[in-house]
């Protein structure tokens, strides 16, 4: 196995029908593996942003960006090392935890920043975003615990602020 | 005053606006409404036997005049029927349009009857599509379906018209700038003034240059530059199966075809060069033979306006993104400034001529040959080209495929570009008859000659009565062999001869009385001496469609042939050049596969070392 090598793609695309369903269906078709895949709303209404995830050990990100761009509806990509980027996720995660285990639960939670969301007889769940990096070691950390359910919303990115230049 | 009319008229208004003269189609339920102002229109409805056909005529229809075709279909099956034509013409960056009715909008999604979900089907297969909901926006879709079509790599667009949506009252308006409103559309069609300085550089080093021409080079209407280039820098070009007559076979810097079917020296000559100057093309499977063997010494330079195939099989040194013609003027200007400054440094040129008497001895050496019949009822394929050619060398001709496309490519002499229209990418079988049908609507004083096999011929002829009943004078050569003869060249080669499934009968269908049935004027011919005096019964009819059933000798090959995914370092002869047949089969047979194509080879590596998954699914 190749090291993974994880590159974002920010693409902005027009808000128009089926849209969600080329890009889809392009990956498809052409055999892209991807990681992850997210989509939402802009500040703008016609345009919508899809955060791609690709593991640039398996494919070639060069192509997928040709590939893309060949949408009509495709406005611009953005290609973003994690190093470059502000990277989020968001994850709901459903453990099953005991009220005498709760607490060890709830502590590994708040290292990260973590909330509780919902709490029952015998599972809590726990909400974190974060760096996607943070959310795997949580997942880690309670999968001793019993982790029953996961979701997560795969990752959205934009590209980090410039720094003022120190002289 | 608002112009209120409906969405139907507005439709065909909006076809009048952007310049159609001819609608290729067949009506249906949800496409009524648009029918009905068809009446009022000055546009030309043909009305087709199968949408296939309406497909590849609207394709034959573009490459015979270079505007878009047209084709207008029902929802459900009426789509489904013409997803060949769209998937070719997408393969073949072939600029149609497509618009067909869909059920009512409140029925989308509910199973509605001849509902098909054909926004998503076609989706994968068009350059773009376009569902309709709302009247107010026809002028508007139709007008960027054509921008679309026709601009950047051109390609087929799809426009879905719900049926309620044609009967809906719209205030008539016509967009001023059909690309206005497509942000995400801006095709680049200027070189990079940088990029031509270094493809230049290479270009008067290169000691062994080959100008690999292909489908782009018409695309963008560029025959005319590629042979001011060629003429200016001495250089040789092949044409690929897309560019036939792009440069005339008879200019002394034309080497024909290559790839598979190629010529030697076409194959030959890039295999050996030291530069390959891809313009338009795309390094397609059927040219390269095995990518990795695929001219080991070229460096290459690379011009298509889609950056997508650049470096997309082989990594290009200089990539050029940009529309054809302006490249090859670009490189043509940069190449005399170059030139100029090298008369006035008092450098010699590159000496090419060694290079020149090379190719000049494999063009004497490795022709196009084939082995005479012994006996008068033993007819060539070639030999029914050759004449064919003879007596109509000015005639635009369509090929079906299988053996006898290839030997059409091989054989004719295509002096003028636009004067072949084939399906090369998708490899269609079916495709001759209705783009002849097309390309004889687009071109109605040129003399339309269809190439078919037996087997592609029962695919589509009934689009020769939709021919008869409309008055298209086409004609048609079936090269008859009773066979699906390239599948058959593959079990011979590569199957031991075990023919399976292969055998058509040459007598059944009667080709003379199916003609006659449908309209048209059937002839036969057994011998060769009744070639040319049947072509010349055949080119004498000019009212109606004509069919000649040429009975052909069933058990020839195509060569020169370079099995499927092997090297082009490997160009097999043939007989003609007293090479015994069948050497493929047995030991060192090509992999076993089951299409009449062969196989495709699998993905090549990427220069880093990852696989480029372009050509896989999963
Ligand atoms: C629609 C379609 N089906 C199947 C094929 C596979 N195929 C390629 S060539 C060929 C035989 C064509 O036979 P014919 O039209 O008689 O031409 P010939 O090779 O005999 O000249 C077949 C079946 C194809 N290309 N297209
Ligand atoms: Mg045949």
């Amino acid at each position: 196995m190749q090291r993974r090598r994880l590159k974002t793609l920010s693409v902005l695309v027009e808000n128009q029908p089926g849209v969600l369903a080329r890009i889809a269906g392009l990956i498809a078709r052409r055999g892209f593996n991807i990681e992850s895949l997210a989509v939402g709303p802009t500040d703008d209404p016609i345009f919508s942003r899809m955060t791609l995830v690709v593991d640039e050990s398996q494919v070639h990100v060069e192509q997928i960006v040709k590939q893309l761009y060949k949408l009509i509806n495709v406005i611009k990509i953005t290609e973003f090392e994690p190093d470059d980027s502000v990277e989020r996720e968001l994850m709901l995660v459903s453990v099953r935890a005991t009220p005498e285990k709760r607490f060890q639960v709830i502590e590994l939670a708040e290292i990260y920043g973590g909330r509780i969301a919902d709490v029952g007889a015998d599972s809590i769940c726990l909400e974190l975003s974060g760096p996607p990096g943070d959310l795997d070691d949580l997942l880690d950390l309670l999968e001793p615990h019993g982790v029953s359910e996961v979701a997560r919303t795969g990752r959205v990115a934009l590209e980090r602020a410039r720094k003022a230049t120190v002289l | 005053m608002a112009d209120r009319i409906t969405g139907s008229q507005a439709l065909v208004r909006s076809l009048e606006h952007v310049g159609v003269d001819v609608v290729f189609g067949i009506p249906g339920g949800a496409v009524l409404p648009v029918y009905d102002p068809i009446l009022d229109s000055p546009i030309r409805h043909i009305l087709v036997r199968h949408e296939q056909g309406a497909g590849h005529m609207a394709q034959g229809y573009y490459w015979a005049t270079g505007r878009p075709g047209v084709a207008l279909v029902t929802s459900g099956p009426g789509v489904t029927n013409i997803l060949t034509p769209i998937t070719d013409a997408f393969m073949d960056s072939v600029p149609i349009v497509v618009i067909a009715g869909q059920v009512a909008r409140a029925a989308i999604g509910s199973d509605a009857f001849q509902e098909a979900p054909t926004f998503n089907m076609t989706m994968p297969v068009t350059k773009h599509n376009f569902v309709i909901m709302d009247a107010a926006e026809i002028p508007e879709v139709i007008a960027q379906a054509f921008h679309i079509a026709t601009t950047g790599r051109p390609g087929p667009v799809y426009v879905d018209l719900p049926k309620d949506v044609g009967v809906e009252e719209m205030d008539w308006w016509w967009p001023e700038d059909p690309g206005a409103n497509l942000p995400g559309y801006k095709p680049n069609v200027r070189p990079h003034a940088g990029q031509v300085k270094k493809a230049v550089e290479l270009i008067t080093a290169a000691q062994r240059p080959v100008v690999y021409a292909g489908g782009g080079i018409l695309k963008a209407r560029a025959a005319e530059a590629l042979r001011d280039f060629c003429e200016k820098t001495g250089i040789h070009a092949v044409t690929t199966l897309m560019a036939r007559g792009a440069l005339s076979d008879e200019h002394p810097l034309c080497l024909g075809m290559p790839g598979m079917h190629g010529s030697y020296t076409a194959v030959t000559s890039m295999q050996k060069s030291d530069l390959l100057i891809a313009l338009g093309s795309r390094f397609d499977d059927r040219v390269t033979g095995r990518v990795a063997d695929f001219a080991p010494h070229a460096k290459v330079v690379h011009v298509d306006i889609d950056p997508a195939e650049l470096s997309k099989v082989r990594a290009a040194d200089v990539p050029i993104v940009a529309d054809c013609r302006l490249a090859i003027e670009a490189l043509i200007k940069e190449f005399d400034k170059q030139e100029r400054r090298r008369e006035e440094r008092g450098d010699a040129p590159v000496d090419r001529s060694a290079w020149n008497a090379q190719i000049d001895a494999w063009r004497s050496a490795y022709p196009y040959k084939y082995v005479a019949g012994d006996r008068p009822d033993v007819v060539k394929p070639q030999y029914v080209l050759e004449r064919l050619n003879a007596a109509a060398p000015d005639a635009i001709v369509t090929a079906g495929v299988g053996q006898h496309q290839m030997f059409a490519s091989q054989w004719w002499r295509f002096r003028e570009p636009y004067h072949w229209i084939n399906s090369g990418g998708l490899g269609t079988m079916g495709f001759a008859v209705p783009a002849a049908v097309g390309a004889q609507v687009g071109a109605p004083d040129k003399v339309v000659w269809c190439v078919d096999g037996d087997g592609c011929f029962q695919m589509t002829m009934q689009e020769l009565i939709t021919a008869s009943v409309e008055g298209i004078p086409v004609k048609v050569a079936i090269l008859n062999n009773g066979y699906l003869g390239m599948v058959r060249q593959w079990q011979d080669l590569f199957y031991d001869e075990r023919h399976s499934e292969i055998y058509l009968s040459q007598d059944v269908p009667d080709y003379v009385g199916l003609a006659e049935a449908m309209g048209c004027a059937g002839f036969r011919v057994d011998t060769v001496d009744e070639v040319d005096s049947v072509i010349a019964k055949a080119m004498a009819i000019t009212d109606r469609p004509v069919v000649v059933d040429f009975r052909i000798d069933p058990a020839e090959h195509v060569y020169p042939m370079v099995p499927a995914g092997k090297s082009n370092d490997g160009v097999i002869l043939g007989p003609a050049f007293g090479q015994p047949e069948h050497q493929m089969a047995g030991d060192g047979a090509a992999p076993m596969t089951s299409g009449g194509e062969g196989e495709v080879e699998p993905p090549p590596e990427h220069p880093d070392g990852h696989m480029t998954l372009d050509k896989g699914g999963f």
